[in-house]
């Protein structure tokens, strides 16, 4: 994603800056943290004046200046890593097996052991900073009458494989709990202020992280430390000092000092990273001000309306958005902008950018929660598909036409949702178990019944797996990962795919020996669905579908409040009537969504509260951004009903919506 | 300057006031007034004996298990969790027969020092010290809050319907076109000490209360009268409590609570129920909130003699040092532009201008560098047929009507002194230049001692003034008149829109909605 998105000019000329900017500061933010590491490590209560020399000392030998700048490139690399991975729509993983296909992805793998890489670099620097015990790997050692030998120096080696563990543990735990995922502020403050703020929270959170991380690793090391240690003492031909005693015993690792120490240097690490993450989110989140209108024609793309209208970066889409949901809030004279009437031919076209792009993500969202809904039963599980066969018809029309719409190739075919270009497992697993990798809603609405067919298991022999076991899908089903999906890119809904159906398609019936195989399939299926490891890691966390559906949830929230307070504004600032020509769809668009979310919220599972974790790092904020969206929407329409009035009778519209906007005009929603 | 003695003098004690109308307040005496409000559906009256009190606290239910002596870990477990740290180290120095000497007398020497440390910060701060009932008691808006029937009281922003919440920390909710009364009670909900309905929404209702906030969805279309608990979410932060002061935006996102035990309010968006702190150094905590009708400005009054104003684009603040005493309340002309305010221990009412055009990221609004005296409210001395009845005093409370022509004021009487509290009501224009007028005194029943003032939001023939008395009573003053700029205000009472006012002539001419004009 990071080559694709090179070539944009905004990537090129802003978030490059801003990342830059934020992976400056925070090397420029290295020294003072560094100067209380020195002196937490090497404080003693009896001798503080001695401690503060010694200190002194550290930091301004030449050593410690050439290990400082080993410590700088480490931070520049993390923060380039943020940057390279960061993301504005979180990947929901939808069972456990998916998440561990995520931790198994070579480029996470890869990263991991980077991290794992960096750890060690920054617990060697910890090591020769404390000095004293941890500073050699070797030492001479040797009974007096024998020849003089190397020994290993455990506590060297303990320190550098606790940076190791915890480097990698941050890395896990950053993949688990989506600690890429840029999530923007609640309120607009300045950069200082938001860091000032955050600061007491990454001190904590650094510090607890440590211990636990610590504590693991403590575990690990007393049962599997000898390991590491028997290898490297074979690879360099060292050898161990019988007459001091071994580190993975109790009486070893109850050395208060080493925990203290470990734990310093494991807070100073973690709180290092997590800076330059806390960092890069300020810096990256901060609101642009795009142009509304630019008077040269070179300017054109880098306009808002234009802007709106690009797929991709991620970014750029968001922060257009919250450039329109906040100026659309408070500043009078850019709302007169988008008002404004092109000068030869007087046609509102910012105006109609906008409103159609805002438009088309809204109704978007409605495809696919109406989608969704389709395809999941009242009681939360897959619709007994043998029951109806207007809806399994409807279904696998949907899946053709799209396979359909790949083919011809057709303009239209960019605009569906593709979003999986990594597929791993794709060619080499058995087809039963690639299916329940895809995470249902994140991409493609024809592959999740497969997935909750593996999971119940009771639909064997319906017809409806005849036509979904075509070629074109299950070319398409075996998906792993999902990088984001950028679902506010297709413009176009799906119903405007669905005209595509090719005839050959539909033709394509199996023989009697491909539902032969097929069945069998099942019956493998079945089988494995029964043992108690597959069902664990086969079966779907339950809210993590919701909280897919409306993983990027944050661009809608923004779209519906920059249509309300457009059209609010539009009120008594509209001086050519420009919004009124798009009233009646952006009520029906609003009331048609707020038809499928309140569908939506009465599933089981979608409406029940995350637990609420005590702040990390790792932010929970996309898994409540369906109730986010619920009130935002509610509010938006309130803001246009309470603004018109009863001047919204006047307003073309079908009869269930307007019964719909009457329980809004009367305050009964 | 306006004053008291410029107003028309209070009636005789059996009169009640009725309504404005022609530009004088009419009274009736007790039995007509009866009849009067007999008839209306929104007069409401609780007689206190019809509340059932909570006999006793929660925690005094230990007095009634046997002591029973548990090991020093358990106990210490139990000290860490009711107490935390501190009860900790006291049961620690408390049980010293069974610790190391050492372990007890360290942890007394810590408990020592942590209490100088803190009695030292009490006594640069000295509401830290109080209960958080008499906290509440102390920054509530409602005068005498711990003797209040209906202590806090609320109109819905769009529709006529209203939250009361009583002293049995329950909240009912009335609404003259159904005959349900829903009733919120939360095991939470305790002594609250404000309500808000959340603008640009039917149904949420935050509730500040001792230890959270509760933002309780009541759906207007359900026949329930108790809807359960799960209808509420918990909105609560480490040290946040008891919360004294709510305040949504009026454009319905954000939702700001204060604690005066925090300094830093919290800016809840409540769907997510995530928060945001925003602190600043001084002050000791927030007591008082209110924002702007427009939704630019915040008032964040502390229990120190200094307030800020916050902008709500960028939120940063101005701090307004006050030379007495704490902001005790304040409230925002419809337009944002002005605000008006009083300070504990003075009896004037001063106002601040903030002439800042919205849009324009200039972060620090300019306006003016010191607060105006606008008017006196010592005390006075009117003679009338009964003798001399002496009014004036602090003021408990603001409050100005959504269409900025009335300022209801609440002045904290004396007993002691004879002088009761009363409602002085000023009539307010604040184009083409700020007037106060004086129009006159709203009085009840003999006896009743007015608690709570609010006006409603969108009342179509001028302004109603809603009033809780200790009684237990609430009734609904109006104020009959003619607006002066009534084109500026749109229908449906729905929160102005941050545009300059002088948007408003050109419309005239270029409006296609004609009918808003009429």
């Amino acid at each position: 994603m990071f080559s694709a998105d090179q070539n944009c000019w905004f990537v090129r000329k802003v978030i490059c800056w801003r990342a830059a900017a934020s992976i400056a500061w925070a090397v420029l933010l290295l020294p003072p943290t560094t100067a209380v590491f020195v002196i937490l490590s090497k404080f003693s209560l009896l001798f503080p004046i001695q401690t503060l020399s010694e200190c002194l000392s550290v930091m301004t030998s030449a050593s410690g200046i050439l290990s400082f700048v080993l410590l700088c490139s480490v931070t520049t690399m993390v923060g380039f890593l943020i940057f390279v991975y960061y993301t504005v729509i979180p990947t929901v993983a939808c069972s456990k097996i998916a998440l561990l296909g995520h931790l198994l992805h070579p480029r996470h793998v890869a990263n991991s052991l980077l991290h794992c890489f960096m750890g060690i670099m920054v617990a060697w620097w910890a090591a020769v900073t404390i000095g004293g015990r941890y500073e050699m790997h070797t030492y001479p050692c040797g009974v007096e009458d024998a020849p003089p030998q190397m020994c290993l120096n455990e506590y060297h080696l303990i320190l550098l494989l606790a940076g190791a563990f915890v480097g990698f543990s941050h890395n896990l735990f950053g993949v688990v709990h989506n600690m890429n995922y840029v999530f923007f502020p609640t309120v607009q403050q300045y950069k200082y202020l938001r860091f000032k703020e955050s600061l007491p929270l990454v001190v904590k959170c650094s510090a607890a992280q440590a211990l636990y991380s610590i504590r693991n690793y403590i575990l690990v090391y007393f049962f599997l430390g000898y390991i590491p240690r028997e290898w490297i003492c074979k690879m360099f031909n060292l050898h161990l000092n019988s007459s001091t005693h071994r580190l993975d015993t109790i009486s070893g690792l109850l050395d208060l000092t080493l925990l203290y120490h470990l734990w310093t240097s494991a807070t100073f690490l973690l709180f290092t990273w997590y800076m330059a993450l806390l960092l890069f989110r300020i810096f990256i989140t901060e609101d642009y001000s795009f142009p509304i209108q630019s008077s040269f024609t070179e300017d054109v793309h880098q306009c808002l309306p234009r802007v709106l209208s690009d797929p991709k970066p991620g970014i750029l889409k968001f922060l257009a958005l919250q450039d329109l949901a906040l100026f659309s809030q408070h500043s009078p004279w850019r709302r007169g902008e988008v008002f404004s009437l092109s000068q030869p031919g007087g046609h509102p076209h910012n105006w109609n950018a906008i409103s159609k792009e805002c438009q088309s993500l809204l109704a978007d969202l409605t495809q696919r929660l109406i989608a969704y809904h389709d395809s999941v039963a009242t009681n939360g599980r897959a619709k007994s598909l043998s029951s109806g066969s207007g809806e399994l018809k409807s279904t696998s029309d949907s899946s053709s036409a799209i396979s359909g719409a790949e083919d011809q190739k057709s303009p239209m075919a960019r605009n569906v949702p593709i979003q999986s270009p990594d597929c791993v497992f794709g060619s080499t697993q058995p087809r039963h178990l690639t299916a329940p990798f895809t995470p249902p809603y994140q991409d493609s609405y024809f592959s999740s019944p497969n997935l909750r067919r593996l999971a119940t298991s009771v639909y064997q022999g319906s017809p409806w797996h005849g036509t979904v076991q075509s070629p074109h899908i299950m070319r398409r089903a075996p998906k792993l990962w999902s990088t984001p999906t950028d679902s506010q890119s297709s413009g176009s809904p799906l119903l405007s795919a669905a005209p595509l159906l090719s005839p050959k398609q539909v033709a394509d019936q199996p023989g009697l020996l491909a539902q032969f195989l097929h069945n069998r399939k099942e019956q493998v299926k079945s089988f494995l669905s029964k043992r108690v490891l597959i069902a664990y890691l086969f079966n779907k966390l339950p809210e993590a579908s919701s909280e897919a559906l409306f993983a990027g949830s944050q661009a809608h929230i923004w779209a519906l409040e920059g249509l309300s307070y457009l059209v609010q504004a539009s009120f008594s600032e509209d001086h050519f009537g420009v919004v009124q020509t798009a009233l009646p769809s952006i009520l029906s668009t609003m009331l048609l969504l707020q038809e499928a979310v309140d569908r939506h919220f009465k599933l089981p599972h979608a409406s029940t509260k995350p637990m609420r974790t005590a702040g990390g790092m790792g932010e929970p904020a996309y898994k409540t951004l369906r109730f986010a969206l619920r009130a935002a929407l509610k509010t938006a329409i309130y803001r246009i009903t309470t603004t018109f009035g009863d001047h919204l009778n006047a307003v073309h519209m079908s009869a269930e919506h307007r019964k719909r906007l009457q329980l809004f005009l009367h305050y009964k929603e | 300057m306006c004053s008291l003695a410029l107003f028309p003098p209070p009636c005789s004690p059996g009169q009640t006031t009725l309504c404005e109308s022609n530009n004088e307040l009419l009274t009736g005496c007790n039995a007509e007034e009866r009849l009067q409000q007999e008839s209306s559906p929104l007069t409401l009256y609780f007689p206190r004996d019809s509340l059932k009190l909570h006999s006793r606290t929660e925690s005094s239910s230990k007095a009634a298990f046997l002591d029973h002596s548990e090991t020093l870990w358990m106990r210490s477990a139990t000290a860490w969790r009711d107490g935390g740290f501190t009860g900790l180290l006291n049961e620690i120095t408390n049980s010293h027969e069974e610790v190391p000497k050492w372990l007890a007398v360290s942890s007394g020497c810590i408990l020592a020092l942590l209490q100088r440390i803190s009695s030292f910060h009490s006594s640069l701060f000295p509401h830290l010290t109080l209960s958080s009932e008499d906290m509440i008691a102390e920054f509530s808006q409602a005068l005498n809050w711990s003797d209040c029937v209906v202590r806090a009281f609320s109109w819905h922003p769009h529709t006529d319907k209203f939250a009361v919440a009583l002293l049995d920390d329950s909240v009912k909710i009335y609404n003259p076109k159904s005959a349900i009364t829903p009733t919120l009670k939360h095991r939470l909900q305790r002594s609250i000490a404000a309500v808000q309905w959340k603008p640009l929404c039917a149904s949420a209702l935050a509730v500040a209360c001792q230890n959270c906030l509760l933002v309780w969805n009541v759906d207007p279309c359900s026949l329930s009268t108790r809807p359960s608990s799960g209808c509420a979410q918990v909105l609560s932060h480490p040290g946040h409590s008891p919360v004294t002061s709510i305040a949504w935006s009026p454009n319905g996102s954000l939702l700001v609570s204060a604690s005066p035990m925090d300094t830093a309010m919290m800016v809840w968006d409540v769907a997510s129920e995530s928060c945001v702190p925003l602190q600043r150094v001084g002050g000791g905590g927030v007591s008082f909130l209110s924002w702007s009708t427009d939704g630019s400005h915040l008032l964040a009054s502390t229990p120190s003699a200094l307030f800020r104003v916050w902008e709500t684009r960028m939120w940063t603040c101005e701090r307004w040092p006050c030379e007495k005493g704490r902001c005790q309340s304040g409230c925002w002309s419809p337009d944002g532009s002005r605000l008006l305010f009083t300070v504990q221990g003075e009896t004037v009412i001063y106002a601040l201008t903030f002439t800042d055009t919205p849009g324009v990221l200039t972060g620090a609004s300019k306006g003016s560098q010191t607060a105006s005296v606008v008017a006196d409210l010592s005390q006075t001395t009117f003679n009338t047929s009964e003798g001399d009845v002496t009014v004036g005093g602090e003021v408990q409370s603001l409050t100005w009507d959504p269409r900025g022509e009335r300022l209801a004021v609440l002045l904290k009487g004396d007993p002691r002194a004879d002088r009761p509290a009363v409602i002085p009501v000023f009539k307010t224009r604040t184009k083409p230049i700020f007037e106060l007028l004086p129009c006159g005194f709203v009085q009840g029943d003999p006896g009743a001692e007015p608690r709570l003032l609010q006006f409603h939001p969108n009342f179509q023939h001028g302004a109603l003034l809603t009033v809780c008395w200790s009684t237990g009573r609430i009734t609904h003053v109006p104020f009959y008149f003619q607006s002066g700029n009534i084109s500026r205000f749109r229908l449906n009472g729905s929160p102005s829109l941050p545009h300059p006012q002088e948007h408003t002539a050109d419309l005239a001419n270029q409006s296609l909605f004609t009918e808003l004009m009429s």
